[in-house]
């Protein structure tokens, strides 16, 4: 709004920042585990998303050979060998027990218990100097803390596609939400069409009835609905959720498409009327394709609805490999892989890069429907 | 490689067959009515009354069926579960109630719950109104708008991991990858298990919801008070009221109706939420409310009586709102 209060400097200073600082707020959390997602899982397990860019530290243990394989070199005894074991880094500390993993510079001399000079240098190279011939034993564990540069990877995405089983939830959420979403938008079209445009007793009771049905909590109707399944053999199926869905969308969708049509004009209606057209021709060839707008709205919501829907999916599609939705799964993961963040954070990326990516696209849609069927109180 | 599976065809089968078989009856059952009383011929008249009064029944017959099954039938046989034992079976008369009302993670549900409703809206409510005020006030605040409206998108579980990473917590000395305790860490706090601090972890998971809610609030305030007539601002600036005063003395007071209905939206939504308490805590840490209760009862207690008798609470708690929404509508329908 262009108000001249609005345009005074340093107040337009003081708004930009605080809705730059709502937005990093609103928004960090979801580009963390994008960021997560796609990095190395064992840098992701010691260190903040945040330092994904600058170059990690970490702890590595190595073992030097065996004290019996050193060669005698200038009248003493050396082993030699590297830490990393046929990779690659960089060095920035040594040492000789757990406690003090890095107490030693590279370069500098660590004694070791069985009279071994130990040293370290920046690419790896480790060196045992010993006096006499040492006994035969186990190698010496050395302990160095490294700098990685960072590492980014779609590893664990490849990972949770194919061997945590997210494929097939996925296709599994694509299966019920489509019908799903498809489906009660015909049946709510119709009966909104004679909610707002024809004459009959009961109308009026049968709008206030299907408002109250909007907010009668979908904890209610799981046990009777599970239990008449199974009385009538539909059972934990994808034709029992589609069913579902489609009957817990529906108040939303007539009271929002009724809402809509009502408020298209009397005199195109009328007139079709005029010449003859029956209520079946009006609505399929007038209001269908003037309620566009409502019907892309609600076929929004209710998309978004279903692919997020965790409760319905619980109930009526059951918890085995088969039948598993993206969030049920992504739940279990939680459950079972709690620890595993690169699991996780990939598994939840998959999860929400179709509803963001729909909402994104479609977010103009979205808010006119949100519109229509929110401020009408107000 | 994740090939086309058998299911999806399915999916994309049944859902032309549903649409075709939709159309098939609408098309037909008006087709077999006009055969019936033909608009036409001597008794037109009559015949036409009769259409009509059959007429918009061949259009709401399909709705009202699937409403009563799923909305309505349920309504009525929850009520009659509730005076049954577990499997349904035996007619226990109050016992259920009579156990409700002794149990203590029902009171903490309860307690819980209220909370919960407190809070969320409030501060869903509060911080899509900033959110709202201060975006339309700046150049990239569609941009902005868009960016704090994206939650919305994600499910609750979904963002149940996003907030899990962030209250994550590794033991003090080491590196904290939950931004929250490296946030506290590095002010020289100690890190925290955050969700599973008793009472303060309910605080911990409402952070949540508001950060999934506070987009909705943001749209539907923003378009309010863009619907407040410039005259009343403008009059409030020519008698020297500040931007403050302008707001909280002008604009807020113009979109009372619309808050009002954005709260209640939430509070029903807070009703009906579980998902978020099952994947962070599943009511551990005295962190549990009444839908996830409900839902323990269901399939780990394995209790339909029970059950039912708690989703009756959850429905008398929403029963005022209800009637409220239908004199609302009734009201703007007239």
């Amino acid at each position: 709004m262009s108000t001249p209060v609005g345009s005074r400097p340093a107040l337009a200073w003081v708004v930009n920042i605080s809705v730059i600082l709502l937005v990093a707020l609103w928004t960090l959390p979801t580009f963390g585990i994008l960021v997560s997602s796609l990095r190395d899982k064992d840098q992701l397990a010691v260190s903040g998303w945040w330092t994904a860019l600058t170059a990690s530290e970490r702890n590595l243990v190595a073992r030097s050979a065996p004290p019996e394989e050193a060669t005698l070199q200038d009248g003493r005894y050396m082993l030699t060998g590297n830490v990393f074991e046929g990779n690659s880094g960089e060095v920035t500390g040594f040492g000789i027990s757990s406690r003090e993993p890095s107490v030693f510079a590279v370069g500098e001399n660590a004694e070791l218990r069985d009279g071994g000079m130990l040293t370290v240098d920046a690419d790896g190279n480790y060196m045992i100097a010993y006096s006499e011939k040492p006994e035969p034993g186990r190698g010496h564990r050395i302990f160095v803390s490294t700098v990685e540069p960072p590492r980014f990877t779609t590893e664990n995405y490849e990972n949770v596609l194919f061997s945590e089983g997210l494929g097939k939830s996925f296709i599994n959420t694509m299966t019920v939400t489509i019908p799903a979403t498809v489906i009660p938008i015909l049946i709510a079209a119709y009966a909104a069409y004679a909610l707002a445009w024809m004459e009959f007793p009961g109308r009026a009771l049968l709008l206030a009835a299907i408002v109250g049905l909007l907010v009668v909590p979908l904890q209610m109707s799981l046990i009777p609905l599970l239990r008449l399944y199974n009385t009538i053999g539909i059972g934990k199926s994808f034709i029992g959720i589609w069913l579902a869905h489609t009957g817990f969308g529906l108040p939303l969708a007539i009271y929002l498409l009724r809402n809509y049509m009502a408020g298209l004009p009397r005199e195109i209606i009328e007139s079709a009327r005029v010449d003859g057209a029956s209520d079946f021709e009006i609505f399929r060839k007038i209001i269908l394709p003037l309620s566009f707008p409502a019907l892309a709205s609600f076929a929004i919501f209710q998309f978004l609805w279903v692919w997020n829907d965790l409760l319905v999916a619980t109930v009526f599609l059951g918890n085995n490999e088969e039948q598993l939705v993206l969030t049920g799964r992504l739940r279990e993961l939680l459950g079972s892989r709690g620890g595993n963040w690169e699991i996780l954070t990939a598994s939840a990326f998959v999860a929400i890069v179709v509803p963001i990516l729909v909402f994104f696209a479609l977010q103009r849609y979205l808010v006119r429907g949100l519109l229509a069927g929110s401020v009408k109180g107000g | 490689m994740v090939l086309p599976d058998i299911k999806l065809v399915q999916a994309v089968l049944v859902m032309v067959l549903g649409v075709a078989a939709c159309f098939g009856y609408f098309w037909g059952s008006n087709r077999l009515l006009d055969m019936v009383y033909p608009p036409r011929g001597r008794r037109v008249a009559e015949n036409i009354n009769a259409a009509n009064g059959i007429r918009p029944w061949l259009f709401l017959g399909p709705a009202v069926i699937i409403l009563g099954i799923y909305l309505v039938y349920p309504v009525v046989n929850s009520v009659v579960l509730s005076f049954y034992g577990p499997s349904g079976e035996h007619w226990v008369g109050g016992d259920n109630y009579a156990w409700l009302a002794k149990d203590a993670a029902f009171r903490e549900s309860m307690r819980n719950n209220l909370l919960w409703l407190f809070v969320v809206p409030a501060a869903a409510t509060f911080f899509g109104l900033i959110a709202a005020a201060l975006t339309d006030r700046i150049s990239w605040g569609n941009v902005a708008k868009s960016l704090i409206f994206m939650p919305m998108a994600i499910s609750f579980v979904g963002a149940s991991v996003i907030w899990k990473f962030i209250y994550d917590y590794r033991a003090e000395g080491s590196e904290q990858i939950g931004i929250l305790n490296a946030i506290v860490t590095f002010f020289g706090g100690e890190p925290q298990a955050w969700i599973t601090i008793p009472f303060w972890n309910n605080f911990f998971l409402m952070i949540i919801l508001i950060w999934i809610q506070t987009g909705f609030a943001m749209v539907i305030l923003s378009a309010a008070l863009r619907g407040i007539p410039e005259e009343t601002i403008e009059a409030a600036i020519i008698d020297g009221a500040s931007p403050f005063q302008i707001f909280y003395k002008i604009k807020v007071p113009q979109i009372w109706g619309t808050i009002a209905v954005v709260w209640t939206t939430i509070t029903i939504l807070v009703l009906k939420v579980f998902d978020i308490v099952l994947a962070m805590t599943n009511g551990q840490w005295g962190s549990q409310v009444l839908a996830n209760y409900m839902f323990d009862w269901m399939f780990r207690g394995l209790d339909f009586g029970r059950a039912s008798t708690i989703a009756l609470v959850i429905m008398a708690m929403v029963t005022p709102i209800m009637i409220w929404n239908i004199r609302e509508a009734r009201k703007d329908m007239k």
